[in-house]
């Protein structure tokens, strides 16, 4: 390889601006509950996420209970399980995953990765988690409201979500849509925040083309989501008032079992495209971030630079432009103008491209690389595959005529499973036991954490390949029961009765997790600073958990790129982004502007 | 060691499940074995794809994994390997996007003189409308929906008087005859879905949707509703019954047309 040296060289330039003042918590109260510390309100999230995202579990398997077992247990109603699919949906892909992901690790990470003392604006961002969780509660409270949540699918196509054949449409639909609101409302406090700390609160020295790829990509997902969250808004707003004030943006003029309903003269495709306006980003919102982290967690445990950085930023960047442009596939068969499909599969399978390119270099980085089966680095490894997998089906449904067939079957239930749902939690796990050190100062047992890998990423595996073929032979999505249907042959209940055991199995191993996560906190080895050798800046903080403010007096300088890994002629096989070229004095930040009050 | 032998082990197996799988497409009855064909390549393409990732994966893992003493190999970056693998994943996403287009095309394009006919849907049930003598089908909207209309005819509208009703009960399709089926809701979204055609639309109310097929086997069709559409949606169920054109017309000249029903429905009270 050539002579080329990575984001580094170059006078680290002089400060344009005093460090910033913080607001310094005097109570408890204010340290540890109306926290201002955007790791702190990080924890927050991430709790709050897991909680609810237990709830979701616990519906998968219900779920997974009837369809294995149809009509053996008698809790679960038709009503029952059309709430279960919706709450579940719902939950994992909003109040679990997004929040996760951007809440969650974009909180703890960015302002440590890229150098500052907190959020620019840490006030919104405290607001952010607040209003999470008040989003959350509604959503709970919905569970408990006359008639129960909303049973509508995740997708919420009017006008069933608003009319009685639903389960839920008293009150759920109206306390979901009114969630909805909440979270948009909340995260874009928080996402604002993300996004101009990205770009104005790097540290001296970090150029965007020295960030790890975790902030450029929770940095992209924020903006893409901050894009595409408000065509949710403006739609949950107007679903809203088409229930409760008799509006009809959706309603067209119907007939309702048997009764004449006073709507008229609004359109159900218009919902749609609202909808997966923001649905098809949203599943790149939840991607990105996995994707930044994965690529961090490769690099850490290969001890090798990512391979191809710029074209991986590159990549980021493209395939977060690209989706917003591919929405209607989704829609391939909802009554839009057919010749829209010919737009859209293109599109689509242009996006195919950068994806792809994306794994290559992840699987390149461990060539000639030192790799390290640390549980991030299976998590990672688990995460290739399985996103793989559900990569190349996407290549199946994308391509509007094999789309025909598929679409509503279980098919795409497979599909968006093994790419949106297990391969992104594939990756916060992995980030889990790679930062968990640095949130608490403790490692996670590392035996526990590997039978929680093989047992997840396996039994995920064993649950959603096969379901693939359950989709090909025509069994529908959203069906509470097959009942009898000649081309469904008899060994399709069999594979269904696999997939339910390993679907317990599965939930059953995520308590081994949940128990390592609470029993490390006590137990767990003492990690020290830097436990995995490290190049970026989070691992290099004067304390460890960071104190509030981060970086103790002086924030660092950033002399080179984050994937200084096994560099010829270096004594370690990393060198941190705060360490100066041999020969460079390491310059001295001017200290906070807040001493001299 | 262990970890490459799974990644081995998930890779072969995949292959293996998918060649063993009895789990397969329902026999076809349609025109459109051309989307069978263009997933068999996508299926081709992909598997291929993925067991060499994976196996890759594999290779490196067991070969590089970590042993006291290795360094990695430094190696950032390579313009021309990258651009190269970005060239041949363009080449095969189109080897499969040309097909699907081509297939598209034909999908969109219904051919000249096909007939036409209606199917609507509701919660939870399927109807269908066939043109009269005359050969055209009426308005229709949901306001005109009663007990005595129930698919909502337009009763001022004479090209409707004539038109064949058939509510509750099966359809029937003359083999080898391209139609093209108008699909429109009364209430919520639905979706036409006969697995053995493959192809499949939304009914939406306020819309009509269509999509076109030719029925090349005899034989009673499910029809599923592939459309969430309330608490009985997996009850709506329905039977398409294609057969030779003399059986075909027997059975029309059974049905009856809107006239007919009205006058029924009048008559009874
Ligand atoms: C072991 C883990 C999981 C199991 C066993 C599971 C199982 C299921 C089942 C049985 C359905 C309903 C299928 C149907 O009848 O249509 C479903 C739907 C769904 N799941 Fe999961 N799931 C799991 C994890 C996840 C994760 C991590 C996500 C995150 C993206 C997710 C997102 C969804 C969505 C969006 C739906 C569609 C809901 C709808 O149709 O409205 N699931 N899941
Ligand atoms: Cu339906
Ligand atoms: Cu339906």
């Amino acid at each position: 390889m050539g002579e080329v040296i990575f984001g580094s060289g170059g006078v680290v330039p002089a400060a344009e601006l005093p460090d910033v003042e913080l607001y310094h918590a005097k109570t408890w109260i204010t340290k540890y509950v109306f926290s201002q510390d955007a790791k702190v309100i990080a924890v927050q999230y991430s709790i709050t996420a897991m909680a609810i995202g237990v709830v979701a579990l616990v519906l998968s398997w219900l779920m997974r209970l009837q369809l294995g077992f149809p009509g053996t247990f008698s809790f679960i109603s038709a009503e029952g399980y059309y709430q279960f699919i919706t709450m579940h949906g719902m939950i994992m892909v909003i109040y679990l995953l997004t929040a996760l992901f951007l809440g969650g690790f974009g909180n703890y990470l960015i302002p440590l990765m890229v150098g500052a003392r907190d959020m620019v604006f840490p006030y919104a961002n405290m607001l952010s988690y607040w209003l999470y969780l008040l989003a959350v509660l509604v959503l709970v409270a919905s569970i408990f409201a006359p008639g129960g949540p909303t049973g509508a699918g995740w997708t919420l196509y009017p006008p069933q979500a608003i009319l009685g054949g639903t389960p839920g449409a008293e009150a759920g639909i109206i306390l979901m849509l009114l969630s909805l609101i909440l979270f948009i409302i909340g995260f874009t406090m928080g996402g604002l925040n993300y996004v101009v700390t990205v770009l104005q609160g790097r540290t001296r020295g970090m150029t965007l083309m020295r960030m790890p790829l975790t902030v450029w990509g929770i940095f992209t997902a924020t903006v893409m989501a901050l894009l595409a969250f408000p065509a949710l808004f403006v739609a949950a707003v107007m679903m809203l008032f088409d229930r409760t004030l008799g509006t009809s943006f959706f309603m067209p003029s119907l007939v309702s079992m048997g009764e004449h309903l006073k709507y008229g003269g609004g359109s159900p495709i218009l919902w749609q495209h609202l909808f997966w306006f923001f649905g098809h980003p949203e599943v790149y919102i939840v991607a990105l971030p996995a994707f930044g982290i994965v690529s961090d967690l490769i690099s850490v445990h290969a001890r090798k630079a990512i391979f191809g950085y710029r074209m991986m930023v590159w990549a980021i960047v493209i395939i977060g432009a690209l989706s917003f442009v591919v929405w209607a596939h989704h829609m391939y068969v909802s009554g839009m103008n057919l010749n829209f499909g010919f737009f859209f599969a293109v599109t689509t399978l242009i996006i195919a491209v950068p994806t792809a390119i994306k794994v290559y270099n992840w699987v390149l980085t461990l060539w000639h690389a030192d790799i390290h089966l640390t549980v991030p680095m299976l998590f990672a490894l688990g995460f290739v595959v399985t996103f793989v997998n559900g990569g190349l089906t996407g290549l199946f449904l994308g391509n509007v005529v094999v789309d025909l067939p598929l679409s509503a079957t279980m098919f795409v239930v497979a599909h968006f499973h093994m790419v949106m749902g297990v391969a992104p939690i594939l990756v916060v796990f992995g980030g889990i036991y790679h930062w968990y050190p640095k949130v608490t100062g403790r490692m996670m047992d590392d035996r526990l954490g590997k039978l929680h890998f093989w047992v997840t990423f396996l039994g995920a595996y064993a649950i959603f390949f096969p379901m693939h073929y359950l989709g090909l032979i025509g069994v529908p999505r959203r069906y509470y029961e097959l009942g009898e249907t000649a081309f469904i042959p008899k060994s399709a209940e069999t594979l269904n009765v696999f997939i339910t055991l390993a679907a317990l199995i599965v939930g059953a191993a995520q308590m081994v997790f949940l128990f390592n996560l609470v029993r490390s906190l006590f137990n767990g080895r003492l990690a020290g600073g830097n436990p995995w050798n490290a190049t970026s800046l989070e691992w290099q903080t004067p304390e460890t958990p960071p104190a509030h403010g981060n970086w103790g007096k002086e924030l660092p300088v950033v002399y080179r790129w984050a994937y200084d890994y096994s560099v010829p002629g270096a004594e370690r096989d990393f060198i941190p982004q705060n360490q100066p070229p041999a020969g460079v004095a390491a310059q001295a930040t001017i200290t906070a502007v807040s001493a001299a009050h | 060691m262990v970890v490459a032998l799974v990644l081995v082990l998930v890779a072969v197996g995949s292959v293996v499940f998918h060649l063993l799988s009895p789990w397969w497409f329902t026999p076809i009855a349609s025109n459109w074995g051309y989307i069978d064909a263009t997933i068999n390549i996508t299926f081709w393409i992909t598997g291929f794809v993925f067991s060499a990732v994976v196996l890759f994966m594999a290779y490196c893992v067991f070969r590089f994994r970590h042993v006291d003493g290795r360094r990695a190999a430094h190696q950032p970056e390579s313009t021309r390997l990258e651009s190269w693998l970005g060239i041949a994943t363009a080449v095969g996403v189109a080897a499969m996007l040309a097909p699907g287009l081509f297939v598209w095309s034909q999908f969109v394009t219904v051919p000249a003189g096909t007939a036409e006919l209606e199917v609507v849907g509701q919660q939870w049930q399927w109807s269908f409308r066939l043109p009269g003598k005359q050969g055209r089908l009426g308005t229709s909207d949901p306001q005109y929906v009663s007990a005595d209309n129930p698919l909502g005819l337009n009763p001022n509208d004479p090209k409707g008087r004539d038109n064949i009703v058939i509510v509750g009960d099966d359809l029937h399709l003359p083999i080898g005859k391209p139609v093209k089926l108008l699909l429109r809701s009364l209430d919520v979204v639905h979706d036409f879905w006969v697995p053995e055609f493959r192809a499949k639309m939304d009914l939406l109310p306020g819309l009509v949707t269509y999509f076109w097929f030719t029925p090349t086997k005899v034989g009673t069709y499910e029809i599923l509703c592939a459309g969430f559409c309330g608490i009985g949606h997996p009850q709506m169920r329905g039977s398409v019954v294609v057969e030779e054109e003399n059986a075909y017309q027997a059975w029309l000249g059974k049905q009856q047309t809107f006239e007919q029903l009205t006058k029924k429905q009048l008559a009874k009270k």
